[in-house]
């Protein structure tokens, strides 16, 4: 890669707020768990870390429901940072009030703010706002549509059926560059990438298991679905989970048991039997988990960056019940030794 | 029965791996998503080039066996009468999130594949694909003899059928695992040990063995 292309590829740190424990193994309380983040934010905004996204969530396990305040508190002590939400579940959600939430964020940050929008993984969103989950297809369908009318930023008429109609409304704060940043956040669904290049609108992977070498041909679809779309195929992203620490060892003895508390609490409710270690070391060393040493980690994000030519690379980093110190250490090593690092192996010449 | 040609109901993210793994193993492919089939032509033609992308009622006529893979909630709307007298292997689960609150899909006592049998009464249904996530599926699929090849596990009712499936199971690149009747295919839903379960064979079977509901 150039220079060139190097310096365009972001790095971002995504958290849903999870439950940190202290030095006793004591789990924070959510308030706590949301300042643990805003603290880690700062820190990576110091560090030159390019993006912090925020992911919505309605349930025990993720103190953050409503990222766009987190992020506005962020706004408040950083100042170069991205405010990304990751994902705002739009579903079920009124997209005029997800416009005026994050256009209000982008003045408070003088324009850093940014909105994934995604349908999330789970749904407790929907019984807690009064949401069908069978109507699941169709809400995401009518509200991005909606919300890219909104991106427009001018009078909309619109007529859907979940949603009251618009007739010639208008919606403020206006953002001062004319564009709320917004991207779509997709899983493996084929029909989201074809959906996202509808719009016009830059998508990010979340690669969240297996070989990220197989989300090249959905890459792929997104560009080819955009040129017979005629919209702009813009460049795409990816996120993954990760941990890092000095030693390998160390990384993978922090993070197999928060990570496993975390896969085996969702794991009961979805049906899928408890996490092997073998699994989790499989994943470490062939799938979707940064896990391990500022080499390790560096090496696996550069190949993954390279395989998929993507732009961007967000690591959702404390998944489950970590120490909240190891968070922060590990908010350090990314930004002052993974990415630079990353960036290093990418200008090497690839044989 | 030789078969040549599979077909697949539901185009998202198993249905196309699986149309991905019976291209590599040389099977015609048929493919359907729940419209018309100018709605997925792109991303079959960019996915998984070479299947056809057709309705899903096309799809039953042409193919000699046919896989489903829809949201199991949504069962009732499969092509029942373009589906009669065809071999049709479930690889639907129930899922929450998905589906919702359904009684009909969660009696303890029916695995959800006999409730697809009975509403495609006319079909011959065997179970197997449900329980491996869908990117396990696509990295983990192994030539024939290849070591730490992964087991899919097979539930039926006709040694014929099953017979048919074990092939196809091993042609797109796992073990196959015979685990008994329809019946017991719940011991492959979610909720059971298998579930999830990318393991070998033997593994896969001893997992049947000791089977035991988490909860
Ligand atoms: N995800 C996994 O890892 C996994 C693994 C094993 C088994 N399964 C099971 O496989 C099934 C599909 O899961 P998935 O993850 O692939 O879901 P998905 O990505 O949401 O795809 C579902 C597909 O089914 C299509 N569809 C919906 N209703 C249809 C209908 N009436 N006729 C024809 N096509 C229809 C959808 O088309 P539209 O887009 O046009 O609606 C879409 O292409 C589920 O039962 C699931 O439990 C999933």
């Amino acid at each position: 890669m150039t220079d060139k292309e190097i310096a365009k590829i972001k790095f971002g740190l995504d958290s849903f707020g999870d439950i940190p424990v202290d030095e006793n193994g004591k789990l924070f309380t959510h308030a706590e768990a949301i300042r643990q983040v805003i603290k880690e934010a700062v820190l990576a905004d110091k560090l030159g870390i390019d993006v912090i996204a925020l992911g919505e969530h309605h349930r025990p396990d993720f103190s953050i429901s409503s990222p766009e305040t987190v992020l506005a508190a962020i706004a408040g002590q950083t100042k170069n940072i991205k405010l990304a939400s990751g994902v705002t579940v739009l579903s079920s959600d009124d997209p005029v009030r997800v416009f005026e939430r994050f256009s209000t964020l982008d003045a408070v940050s003088n324009g850093r703010a940014q909105v994934i929008l995604g349908r999330g993984s789970f749904t407790e969103s929907f019984p807690l706002f009064g949401y069908e989950l069978t109507d699941y297809e169709t809400l995401f369908a009518e509200k991005i549509e909606l919300f890219t009318q909104l991106l427009k930023e001018k009078p909309v008429t619109w007529q859907g059926t979940k949603r009251a109609p618009l007739d010639n409304a208008d919606v403020y704060p206006k953002t001062e560059s004319g564009h709320l940043d917004t991207l779509v956040g997709v899983g493996g669904s084929p029909q989201s990438m074809v959906r996202a290049a509808h719009y016009g609108l830059p998508v990010v992977l979340a690669i969240i298991g297996g070989s990220p070498e197989r989300f090249v041909p959905y890459i792929d679809l997104y560009k080819r679905a955009a040129k017979e779309f005629g919209t702009e195929a813009h460049p795409v992203g990816m996120h993954s989970p990760g941990f890092i620490a000095d030693s390998d060892k160390e990384a993978r003895d922090i993070a197999w048991p928060a990570h496993k508390k975390n896969f085996d609490r969702i794991g009961k409710t979805r049906g899928w039997s408890p996490i092997t270690r073998d699994h989790f070391i499989n994943e470490v060393e062939n799938g979707s988990l940064y896990i391990g040493s500022v080499e390790t980690v560096a090496q696996k994000i550069a190949k993954a960056i390279k395989a998929l030519g993507v732009q961007r690379f967000d690591l959702v980093y404390g998944g489950g019940p970590m120490p909240a110190s190891a968070r922060l250490k590990m908010v350090q090593l990314y930004g002052e030794k993974v990415i630079p690092r990353v960036r290093e192996l990418l200008a090497e010449k690839s044989e | 029965m030789n078969i040549k040609t599979i077909g697949i109901i539901g185009a998202g993210k198993v249905g196309i791996v699986l149309a991905q793994l019976a291209l590599k193993a040389g099977y015609q492919v048929f493919i359907a998503g729940s419209a018309s089939a100018d709605k997925i032509a792109l991303t079959v033609s960019v996915l998984a080039p070479g299947a056809i992308a057709l309705t899903s009622k096309e799809v039953a006529e042409r193919s000699d066996v046919i896989i489903l893979a829809i949201p199991l909630g949504k069962y009732q709307q499969l092509p029942k009468d373009e589906l009669d007298g065809k071999l049709v292997i479930d690889a639907m689960n129930y899922w929450w999130e998905i589906d919702g609150d359904r009684p009909d899909l969660t009696n303890p006592g029916v695995s959800s594949s006999e409730v697809v049998q009975q509403y495609l009464s006319q079909s011959r249904v065997v179970k197997a694909f449900n329980h491996i996530g869908y990117h396990d599926l696509h990295d983990e699929s192994r030539p024939e003899g290849a070591s730490n090849r992964k087991a899919i596990a097979i539930a039926g009712d006709s040694a014929e059928d099953i017979r048919e499936v074990t092939q196809i199971v091993n042609n797109l690149g796992f073990d196959p695992v015979f685990i008994g009747k329809l019946s017991e295919g719940i011991k492959l839903q979610p909720g059971g040990q298998v579930f999830g379960a990318h393991v070998d064979a033997p593994q896969l079977r001893q997992m049947i063995k000791n089977f035991a509901i988490i909860k």
